[in-house]
């Protein structure tokens, strides 16, 4: 391979990282240029809807609230998924007794359970809240109680040879432990998260991203319903992108541990 | 849609308590099972909930008998399963074709990171306004979402299913002066299949969430409008028993993927290994 | 005055008698060894000792008093060193932990830690991970924790079994340092009799299951060993012949009394 400057290796990397989506772009761009699909307006058209479709108002009183529900739901499911996961975990016996309605009850595909949850809570916030906490939290729950369960052995015989207990157990080798088992729930949770935020706007609501996309859609506002998918998109993409850093720093040991091809003898 | 973990290793010798624990485990479980059903139908019938937010199991369960019946609701789990099915083998078709392609110049490769980290986070719920529009309410609507959630799922795996070959393997395919294909067929294929096949589990779990999820938003045809439907309707007893019917799908995925996985993977001595996604 | 006292220890698993007999006694400072043949108990009697197993018979006393759970004053060093320490933690925070939870003070910990990774050799990789060092240093450090948890009693469970051969060289004749520098008594299971011997002052060798006792010898060596000299020693060849002769008829069952 040819030796190529610093310069010239930067530029490199820009090019590998640019260069398909741009590709893309200009792809779209020649589609769609002709004006004759309805359903995909230019790129010039879409970027044009951007201003006037999301104002600093429509903003705060749609994007804000969807994200704060969703944060809502997903940190309480967070909580309540870890806490009850740790408690099941550590039992064998409580882990034999759950585990069969566990893993129907996380079979079912979380969407479902908007329509339910409705029966019961209407079509305010806290059904959206409720609808959230409820579909996410099997993962989170399931994998905390596998993390759990598969705490080495070894470690929890050093912990009592050193009088390691409680709290400081709990802390030190129970969940650091499982720490990786329950950042993948927490991970799946969050799609779950956002697919749930997004439906139970859909189906019911006054206000709310899904629900303003799915008004644009029936308006036939097409620019604006894809300005609407792309911000939806890069909610996901900025969601993703924050959670991987949180768990770069959490699980810094872990990718380390893993790379390194190290750990028992 | 968990990672493997391998077996804890005996501490102390202890005389076998295999069988017998697994009993009492297969046990606990069944109790539990009854525990719950118990609840569900106690709760409604004392008054803790209003029968019309939550019926109690037993009525729930004669619906669902009575549901069984009908030709209406078979249709339904065969339009939900036709969809995921479908979609499942496009996804899984797209993404080994394009992971192996892309295996032959690992150099392009490189250029299509930024693009799959950028599209792969997106929701395909994002999606559901576009699929209305182009396929309204018919069997379109699922494949579209439905397949683009588990490409990139089956993709991902893929990608790290190729990057992951046995290097003695492949220098043994060198140093006999295998052909790109051959290599491709004898070396990587081998290699990646574990990957892939986990790949395909997960996607087919995402793939059932989406086309239900298409079904009820959207109005395809399927349990999910059944849901929908049943829901605007005069019987909360009828919901549930919808629900309980896509979990045992659920259920049903799971287990058959995880069959199919394990025996396809008999020879594949090690343990399997994951990407976490 | 024994500081350890096992006496007449005794471990069944259901009909099976893993241990039938077993008493040893350690003076306060004294360096002991434990050799038998593979599946004797060797782990299970350290495991009783250490309070971590419930014997079925027999009694373990510290300094006096029974030991039914894991007492304060005692530190155990397992053979799985990779997996006795906590990946998450650096090395400085492993060993501190056990002190930590202890409640020693903040300076005095510090003290402790330091300390201790400097009698084995590891002062400047404190904050390193256990995963980035090599098997060797993750049993020093292993060692460190139990060292630096001041204890009267160390066990140490076949520690250098998986360690490749001039790695266990300088470890035993760590231990030996540790053992003079900070006056700890040490129970050391092996099954490798030329350690057994290298190391301790007594050797106490045990029968192939259910175990007893076999015999106790007394290690005559001059107290300043070394790898080279002591090793090519006749007494050493003398008493490594003997304990190895006494294992292998000690691999026959023991008749039932």
């Amino acid at each position: 391979m040819a030796r190529v400057g610093a310069a010239g290796g930067a530029g490199v990397r820009v090019l590998r990282w640019f260069l398909l989506p741009l590709v893309l772009i200009g792809v779209w761009w020649a589609a769609s240029a002709g004006g004759t699909n309805f359903y995909l307006p230019t790129p010039g058209a879409v970027l044009r809807a951007v201003g006037p479709t999301w104002t600093p108002a429509t903003l705060r009183a749609d994007v804000l609230p969807s994200v704060a529900r969703l944060l809502a739901g997903f940190t309480v499911a967070g909580l309540v998924g870890v806490a009850a996961g740790v408690a099941i975990g550590l039992s064998p016996a409580l882990r034999a007794y759950t585990e069969p309605v566990l893993e129907f009850l996380r079979a079912i595909p979380p969407p479902v359970l908007v329509p339910v949850v409705m029966l019961f809570a209407g079509i305010d916030n806290t059904m959206k809240v409720t609808v959230i906490v409820f579909g996410c939290v099997w993962p989170v729950l399931l994998n905390t109680i596998e993390g759990v369960r598969a705490v080495d052995p070894v470690l929890g015989e050093v912990c009592r040879a050193y009088r390691i207990s409680g709290w400081t157990r709990l802390r030190t080798l129970v969940l650091r432990g499982a720490s990786p088992q329950i950042m993948t729930g927490l991970r799946q949770a969050l799609a779950i998260a956002i697919i749930l935020m997004v439906i139970s706007e859909m189906f019911a609501a006054s206000s709310g991203l899904g629900f303003t996309i799915v008004q644009f859609q029936r308006g036939y506002a097409i620019p604006e319903m894809w300005t609407g998918i792309v911000l939806l998109g890069l909610l996901g993409v900025a969601l993703a992108g924050l959670f991987g850093l949180g768990e770069r720093v959490v699980l810094r040991w872990y990718f380390g541990l893993r790379r390194s091809g190290r750990g028992a003898p | 849609m968990r990672t493997e973990v391998p077996p804890a290793p005996v501490v102390a010798p202890v005389a076998a308590a295999g069988a017998p624990r697994r009993h009492r485990n297969a046990l606990r479980g069944a109790a539990g099972v009854l525990i719950a059903l118990a609840v569900w139908e106690l709760v409604p019938r004392v008054g803790l909930v209003r029968s019309a937010d939550l019926p109690p199991v037993s009525s729930v369960l004669r619906v669902l008998a009575r549901e069984a019946g009908t030709g209406a609701y078979w249709t339904a789990i065969g339009q939900t399963v036709y969809a995921w099915l479908l979609g499942l083998a496009l996804a899984a078709g797209a993404a080994i074709t394009l992971g192996f392609a892309l295996a032959l110049v690992p150099r392009v490769r490189a250029f299509t990171t930024s693009t799959v980290e950028f599209l792969r986070p997106i929701p395909s719920v994002a999606l559901i306004p576009l699929a209305v529009l182009v396929y309204g309410t018919g069997l379109g609507s699922s494949l579209l979402l439905v397949v683009y959630a588990a490409f990139w799922q089956i993709y991902v795996q893929v990608l790290a299913g190729v990057a992951d070959i046995d290097p003695v393997a492949d220098e043994t395919a060198r140093s006999y002066r295998f052909s790109r294909w051959g290599r491709i067929r004898h070396v990587v294929w081998p290699s990646a299949l574990p990957f892939v096949l986990t790949g395909v589990r997960l996607g087919a779990a995402v793939a059932l969430i989406l086309a239900v999820t298409a079904e009820l938003v959207i109005g395809a045809p399927g349990l999910g409008l059944a849901i929908a439907v049943a829901r605007s309707g005069t019987e909360p007893a009828l919901v549930y028993a919808l629900v309980l019917t896509t979990g045992v799908l659920g259920v049903l995925v799971n287990v058959g993927v995880r069959a199919g996985e394990r025996r396809l993977l008999r020879w594949h001595a090690s343990v399997r290994r994951e990407v976490p996604v | 005055m024994s500081l350890l006292e096992i006496s007449g220890l005794r471990k069944s698993y259901g009909p099976v008698e893993a241990i039938r007999d077993v008493s040893v006694s350690l003076r306060d400072g004294e360096l002991v060894c434990l050799v038998g043949p593979s599946g004797c108990g060797k782990t299970t009697l350290l495991k009783c000792a250490a309070g971590l197993l419930a014997p079925s018979g027999g009694s373990v006393t510290l300094g006096g008093e029974p030991v039914t759970a894991p007492p304060p004053n005692l530190a155990v060093v397992f053979q799985e060193y990779g997996r006795s320490l906590f990946p998450w933690l650096t090395v400085r925070r492993n060993v501190e932990l056990p002190l930590r939870e202890k409640k020693v003070a903040r300076a005095e910990r510090d003290r402790l830690v330091s300390e201790a990774l400097s009698a084995v050799g590891l002062a400047d990789r404190g904050d390193a991970y256990p995963w980035e060092l090599s098997g060797g240093m993750q049993q020093r450090v292993a060692i460190a924790r139990a060292v630096a948890y001041q204890p009267s009693v160390l066990l140490m469970d076949e520690p250098f079994a998986a360690v490749d051969a001039q790695t266990r060289a300088e470890l035993e004749d760590l231990i030996r340092s540790i053992w003079r520098t900070f006056g700890v008594t040490i129970l050391f299971v092996t099954h490798d009799i030329d350690e057994a011997v290298y190391l301790g002052e007594r050797v106490v060798v045990l029968s192939g299951s259910p175990t007893v006792v076999q015999e106790t010898l007394t290690v005559d060596l001059p107290a300043e060993r070394d790898q080279l000299t002591t090793r090519s020693d006749p007494r050493f060849t003398e008493l490594r012949t003997h304990v190895y002769a006494e294992i292998q008829s000690a691999k026959k069952p023991t008749p039932a009394p």
